[in-house]
């Protein structure tokens, strides 16, 4: 860990311009334009971003001003970014798909009197916004298609501010270097607005220092080099691409690829085969989605092949991360699976020279995680936020699993708090959000932030992320409760479909269950067990003992993780109809409403928390055509045995 | 040397189907540099008219002057190497071709091969393709469809092969522009790129624009001047907004007269 800044290398400006002394011809960045990857070297990332300082200093652009910037990922964006930090400003990132809405209150509040947009789209966004940001003054546009006829006097193409910025060096020759001379670690390098699921962004303020540390302590730990490739697909908004497409680059000195379009990204992954990528799950999700799609189109031998050799991969990963090892034969057949299948689809998806792979920001699901690591491909689970200059945790090469998020990076201090909220404490630990401080007091203490994430460390020191802390609760006897994450684990069985824990203040945990009727009915029919609808199938003594084995296996699972432990599922039911959005028992987004659930149920609930067996129930439905009726059923309560309990 | 001029005259033009008389003495001018939207009812003879203009048809009585010049009697090739480009109403690609090799061949008017030279890729012939490839991927990037530049252009849904015939048409780089329906079958979101395409294509190449459509809101939005016939007669010429009052106009589109305040 290194936490001291060289100060001629402590803001990135100062980097840039020694990456352009160090290898001025290396390729900086490249951009798929015209059917063809056209390459940017350090140097002309260097002067290009001069120009458009320079022509921003032309039209009054001063330290402290902000630069919003709002497009896809382009070169010219990059550049802008460093521009501005150049002259002691603050560039304000924007999601190009941000509505006016959003992007008139972040324009507004960040206080931006300049903006960089991409193109027509982006332009005509500011200039209906304007009347709601009395304080741009200046809309720069990078793509002048559609915008020929415009003549409003705040525009003006990236072209003619490089222009601009040419004739003011003509005038001021020293300015620009001095400007960079200028800057200190200290200085706000970015403000990122998060979108907040609730209540209006926030924009989280983040230093040269917090970000070169972080960056720097990331990369050492992961060995990243100077010849890795990235593709910069991700939205410059977002903090993730701020520090792999821009901070990393430039500490580490790769090269980044910006795709062609949003609609050819994962061509273009193939072209380029990055060897350092990141996704969020439901990237990963969409290429695991393309692979299956055309293996369906497959002929039968081929397809069965490469089932059987998926198969197989996936068994022995499944094995590896379970700390179990795989079977000789297993071990024996992998090389021909290798030549074969992974070799060449790894090859397919532009995977194949990956070193390392993240996914983050929210919880992959275990078989999409198993599939790429069955290929080869070193995916790491990393946990981190806009407000740690994202870095938290990541893990290491050798130390993967599944339910982890791995151990801290160098710089980084975790402590899970008394309600069992995750905390830290790192360099790369932000300086509050802009113009709030009500929330950075309520986020910030101490040099501590609250990550609003309930987890627990376990006894290698992994972090363990279980559940949004506010949706944490706990018994009677004071043990952690996380609904979520019980009612996860129990839907990665084919015969849940939908499951509702209980329990807050009371003695143990209840689970509601829904059956999922298609797998249910399947395997029912297998057994020849005849049923006449959801609700009969649903109380069946066979299917009671079905979902009891389900539960039984979560219970277990649960046993190996001390502090969980005490939060095993006692008792359950199966509900006799479907939760349905129709019912507002869950959301359209298939989220539960536990509240309605709790009031609607209450009997069940009740029931589950007594010494009934039984429990006789009406509930109303809606047809989809919006008449209501009245389901009858008479729903079993069942026990579960914890598992361990023996042994305490 | 005939800028003062209008780009194309069509003058007192017929044209017969055995019995049928498709287009009656009909005269209008395509100015320079102008989108002109040309209306009717079904059967009044929009796309004979693009016909005769693209050289198809031949008119038995009038004449069409072309930069100033008769043009009255040329057959399609000629037309097209006069720079007179256009899409069709049921869209006519290559359609096991890809994208590219689709909006390639609106480039072969421009191409001077030599047999021998283009089938060892050397020299002239190297150097030519090179600059046509480079022609063809800026139309690529102008109309958004890098993702599909390596599809057979008949795995394309609709919407994009109508897409992709007008890059075949600007690959010709034509002065004059005629697209026929080019929003037929077109969902609204389609058609509004569609409708930013074609104004995007008028304003960055200054190409001259003369299209049939049937969706007003459309022609109201995109085109400077209307052009309306019925029953194979011109019935009205002026800017959108006159037109859309003409009585005539409403005449032949609703069948009764009304009253204009």
């Amino acid at each position: 860990m290194n936490l001291t800044l060289d100060p001629a290398r402590d803001t990135f400006p100062k980097l840039v311009r020694d990456n352009v002394r160090r290898f001025p011809e290396r390729v900086a960045i490249r951009e798929k334009d015209y059917g063809i990857w056209q390459s940017y070297t350090w140097r002309q990332y260097w002067d290009e971003a001069r120009l458009i300082a320079l022509g921003l200093a032309s039209l009054g652009f001063a330290r402290g001003d902000k630069l919003a910037i709002v497009g896809d990922n382009r070169p010219q964006l990059y550049w802008s970014v460093l521009a501005a930090q150049a002259l002691g400003g603050v560039p304000v990132p924007l999601y190009q798909d941000a509505i006016e809405k959003e992007l008139a209150y972040i324009v507004d509040h960040a206080e931006a009197r300049f903006a960089v947009a991409e193109d027509q789209e982006q332009v005509d966004k500011l200039l209906r916004v304007r009347g709601q940001c009395p304080g741009l003054e200046v809309i720069v546009y990078d793509d002048p298609r559609g915008l020929r006829g415009y003549r409003d006097p705040s525009l003006l193409s990236l072209a003619e501010l490089q222009e601009r910025g040419r004739k003011f060096a003509r005038d001021h020759p020293s300015f620009f270097e001095d400007e960079v001379d200028r800057g200190r670690a200290q200085d706000t390098a970015i403000i990122c607005y998060t979108s907040g699921t609730t209540g209006l962004p926030k924009g989280a303020v983040l230093s040269h220092a917090n970000l070169i540390i972080t960056a720097r302590n990331a990369a050492e730990a992961e060995g990243l080099r100077p010849d890795e490739e990235t593709l910069a697909y991700l939205p410059m908004a977002w903090i993730g691409d701020h520090i792999f497409s821009y901070a990393q680059a430039i500490l580490v000195g790769f090269t980044i690829n910006c795709p062609e379009s949003a609609a050819t990204v994962l061509a273009d992954l193939r072209e380029i085969a990055p060897t350092y990528f990141f996704a969020p799950p439901r990237i990963w999700e969409s290429i695991l989605t393309t692979v299956m799609v055309r293996l369906d189109d497959c002929a039968r031998p081929k397809r069965a092949l490469v089932r059987f050799f998926l198969d197989l991969a996936q068994d022995m990963e499944r094995r590896r991360l379970t700390g179990r090892s795989p079977a000789w034969w297993q071990r024996a057949l992998y090389p021909l699976g290798w030549l074969l299948v992974y070799g060449p689809l790894g090859d397919n998806l532009g995977l194949r020279r990956v070193r390392r792979a993240y996914t983050a920001g929210e919880a992959i699901g275990p078989e999409i995680f198993v599939f790429f690591r069955g290929l080869g491909i070193n995916v790491k689970q990393l946990y981190g936020m806009t407000e740690a200059s994202v870095f938290i945790t990541i893990q290491k090469d050798g130390e993967v699993r599944l339910d982890t998020v791995g151990t801290p990076i160098p710089g980084v201090e975790l402590r899970i708090s008394e309600e069992g909220e995750v905390l830290y404490r790192s360099p790369g630990v932000f300086q509050g959000y802009f113009k709030n401080p009500e929330a950075t007091r309520q986020t910030l203490e101490d040099g501590w932030v609250h990550s609003g994430d309930a987890g627990v460390i376990d006894r290698d020191g992994h972090l363990k992320i279980i559940d949004r802390a506010r949706d944490v609760g706990r018994l009677a006897d004071g043990t952690l409760f996380a609904p979520k994450y019980l009612e996860n684990k129990l839907k990665f069985s084919p015969y849940i479909k939908e499951a509702v824990c209980v329990g807050a203040g009371r003695p143990f945990v209840a689970a509601l269950i829904n059956i999922d009727l298609a797998a249910v009915g399947n395997w029912a029919e297998r057994r020849g067990l005849a049923y006449t609808s959801y609700t009969d199938l649903s109380q069946k003594p066979e299917v009671y003992e079905l979902i009891l084995g389900e539960v039984a296996r979560v219970n277990r699972s649960l046993e190996e993780d001390e502090a969980l432990r005490g939060a095993q599922i006692r008792k359950f039911l199966i509900l006799h109809k479907e939760l349905d959005p129709d019912d507002e028992e869950i959301t359209r987004t298939r989220k539960v409403r536990r509240g309605h659930i709790a009031r609607k149920y209450a009997a069940l609930i009740e029931a589950l928390y007594s010494q009934r067996e039984h429990v006789a129930v009406e509930a109303q439905v809606t047809y989809e055509d919006g008449r209501t009726g009245t389901v009858r059923a008479d729903v079993r309560i069942r026990d579960v045995a914890a598992a361990g309990v023996a042994v305490r | 040397m005939s800028e003062g001029r209008p780009l194309l005259e069509v003058q007192g033009v017929s044209v017969r189907f055995g019995a049928l008389l498709a287009l009656s003495r009909v005269s209008l001018e395509i100015r320079r540099g102008e989108i002109l939207a040309i209306i009717g009812p079904n059967g009044a003879g929009k796309t004979t008219l693009l016909n005769v203009i693209s050289g198809f048809y031949h008119p038995f009585e009038g004449r069409l002057l072309f930069e100033g010049r008769d043009r009255t009697r040329l057959a399609p090739p000629d037309v097209a190497a006069l720079g007179i480009a256009r899409t069709f109403q049921n869209v006519a690609l290559f359609k096991g071709m890809s994208v590219l090799d689709n909006i390639m061949t609106g480039r072969l008017l421009k191409m001077r091969g030599s047999f021998l030279l283009d089938a060892v890729w050397f020299g002239p012939a190297r150097r030519q393709e090179l600059e046509h490839r480079a022609f063809v991927e800026r139309i690529i990037d102008f109309l958004e469809i890098q993702a599909i530049r390596k599809t057979p252009a008949g795995r394309l849904p609709y919407g994009l092969q109508k897409r992709v015939e007008l890059g075949r048409a600007l690959a010709a780089e034509p002065k004059l522009l005629l697209l026929d329906e080019p929003m037929a079958g077109m969902n609204v979101e389609e058609k509004e790129d569609m409708c930013r395409f074609i104004l995007d294509v008028n304003e960055e190449f200054g190409t001259t624009i003369a299209l049939i459509e049937h969706d007003m809101g459309v022609v109201m939005d995109v085109s400077d001047r209307v052009v309306v016939l019925d029953y194979g007669r011109k019935i009205a010429d002026g800017p959108p907004a006159a037109v859309r009052t003409d009585p005539a106009v409403l005449d032949a589109y609703l069948g009764v007269s009304h009253e204009v305040a």
